[in-house]
């Protein structure tokens, strides 16, 4: 295997999560899910990619609303999202830590989470920095919610997480560890979790890194493609290919 | 009757202290120009609602003081991290947010501009928001059986400001398919446009164009302000327009002190 970049591992992973969805919509500043949407398209050309912040990859005429009526509608069937916290009952938190009147960090705010967290059928979590800081026992503020009583109208929710150090699946409520990314162990992600989570099937199983296949693409055509949208983040996120 | 101004600072003369202002998110047509008249001359007490969200334009009129309470999904500068003057007003306890998510700001202008109370929207169930949002209710669908739903009450600002690619001499204003610009102007009382440039035919002659136009109907006053939306991106117009990138990364790196704000102020106001 070539040594690939955190990034890359991670949006490889997040691609794989694609593989029998039909349209994806990647939020706006989310280069990291953007990457993994290109990635799956060039590996299958009939998905449907829509990017918010893109020109190339944004077919709405109808305005900023769009999004949200085709995801209700059911037209969108894999969303990402992260958060500034998560917890062990998949709700995110987007708002601030501390007390909401008086927060002791604001951050932006709820986006269009809690909306798209209940529409939309394939939701996948990501968060690059695996630490007990972000992971926690309950978030401060639930931005949306990863469990809602069973009369809730509720198509979508959380499915997966992928983070620099693993690949979780999120069902019945709770978290399990499906494998830990390359160079990870099962003790340090517990260590790292502030949630408890299923220990995995398999033991000794470890995501897969890239194929060269997948290699080849995200620095090939997906990067070119993710530099239209985000200058900055294709200058640093991906390793050098493999002719150079 | 649209009136049509000399400059972007009297485009907002009718903008009074207290007023409720729709404003559009950084990717669609912000109107910088009339911002940067709004701070010099020094308004109070706004109420700000953006669709959905905001960045720059609402960092700056926060950090100037102008602002009394802002309605929006988030805030933020793109690529350039978090709105510094926004998050550290929050964290001092000096600013209201009324936090919300895209899709209920959009519905609750969409109320408006329908001129009925209220819209319903699926999702947010579980959420906090339903916790600080009192104004946001639940009822139980009245077509369904135990569906709990969503009401968002409508959002009636006094002015919708923004920046837009073009107006022809009738006050018909192109937005192509920034179609938030549209619900905005439906949903305020007044709408106050900057443009890239006033055009001699009439938009709405042609059918090409015209499905894009907001009719003079709802549009009070324009102002031809070439860059009005400098120094943010601009994708509004015929040809798409870069931010000034270096301008944009200065202001992230200054206005996460006051000092450094007020310096930055100094200049950009000059």
């Amino acid at each position: 295997m070539s040594a690939c970049t955190e990034a890359e591992l991670m949006a490889t992973t997040m691609a794989r999560l694609l593989a029998d969805s039909r349209h994806v919509a990647v939020g706006a500043l989310s280069p990291l899910p953007a990457t993994a949407a290109l990635l799956a398209r060039t590996l299958n050309p009939a998905l449907r990619v829509t990017i918010l912040g893109s020109r190339k990859h944004l077919a709405f005429t109808d305005g900023g609303r769009e999004l949200f009526d085709c995801a209700a509608q059911g037209r969108i069937d894999t969303f990402f999202l992260s958060g500034v916290q998560i917890d062990g009952q998949a709700n995110i938190n987007l708002v601030g830590m501390g007390d909401y009147e008086r927060p002791t960090r604001r951050f932006p705010g709820s986006f269009g989470s809690a909306y798209l967290y209940l529409l939309v059928p394939k939701v996948i979590l990501f968060k690059q920095e695996h630490t007990p800081r972000i992971f926690v026992p309950k978030v401060d503020f639930i931005s949306a919610a990863g469990v809602t009583p069973p009369n809730v109208h509720r198509p979508g929710g959380p499915r997966h997480l992928v983070t620099g150090r693993a690949l979780f699946d999120f069902a019945d409520g709770r978290f399990t560890l499906r494998a830990p990314m390359p160079g990870h162990t099962v003790e340090e992600i517990r260590r790292e979790t502030g949630f408890e989570f299923g220990a995995p099937i398999d033991e000794a199983a470890a995501v897969p890194p890239p194929t060269a296949t997948e290699l080849a693409a995200l620095r090939g055509p997906v990067r070119s493609e993710v530099a239209e949208i985000y200058p900055r983040y294709a200058a640093k996120a991906f390793g050098q290919s493999a002719r150079t | 009757m649209t009136t049509f101004v000399s400059s972007a600072s009297t485009l907002v003369d009718p903008i009074a202290d207290g007023a409720r202002i729709a404003v559009p998110p950084d990717y669609s047509g912000v109107a910088m120009a009339a911002t940067r008249a709004l701070v010099a001359r020094g308004v109070r007490g706004l109420r700000l609602v953006a669709v959905p969200q905001a960045g720059l334009q609402v960092d700056v009129l926060i950090g100037a003081g102008c602002v009394a309470s802002i309605e929006t999904a988030g805030i933020n500068l793109g690529e350039y991290g978090l709105a510094p003057r926004y998050t550290d007003a929050v964290q001092r306890g000096e600013l209201r947010v009324i936090d919300g998510t895209c899709p209920a700001l959009h519905a609750g202008l969409q109320a408006a501009e329908k001129g009925i109370p209220f819209m319903p929207l699926r999702g947010i169930l579980g959420s906090d928001l339903l916790r600080v949002r009192p104004d946001w209710r639940v009822i139980d669908n009245p077509y369904g059986t135990d569906d709990p739903i969503v009401l968002i009450p409508a959002i009636r600002p006094d002015f919708a400001l923004f920046h837009s690619g073009m107006a022809d001499r009738e006050g018909n204003v192109w937005i192509g398919v920034r179609r938030e610009l549209m619900t905005m102007a439906h949903a305020a009382a007044r709408s106050l446009v900057t443009v890239e440039t006033i055009v001699d035919t009439n938009l709405l002659e042609d059918p090409a164009l015209a499905a894009g136009t907001i009719p003079s109907l709802y549009v009070d006053r324009i102002a031809e302000a070439p860059g009005g939306m400098r120094p943010l991106p601009f994708t509004g117009g015929s040809v798409p327009v870069a931010g000034d990138e270096a301008l944009l990364a200065r202001y992230a790196r200054a206005a996460t002190t006051r000092e450094g704000f007020d310096e930055f102020m100094k200049d950009w106001l000059a």
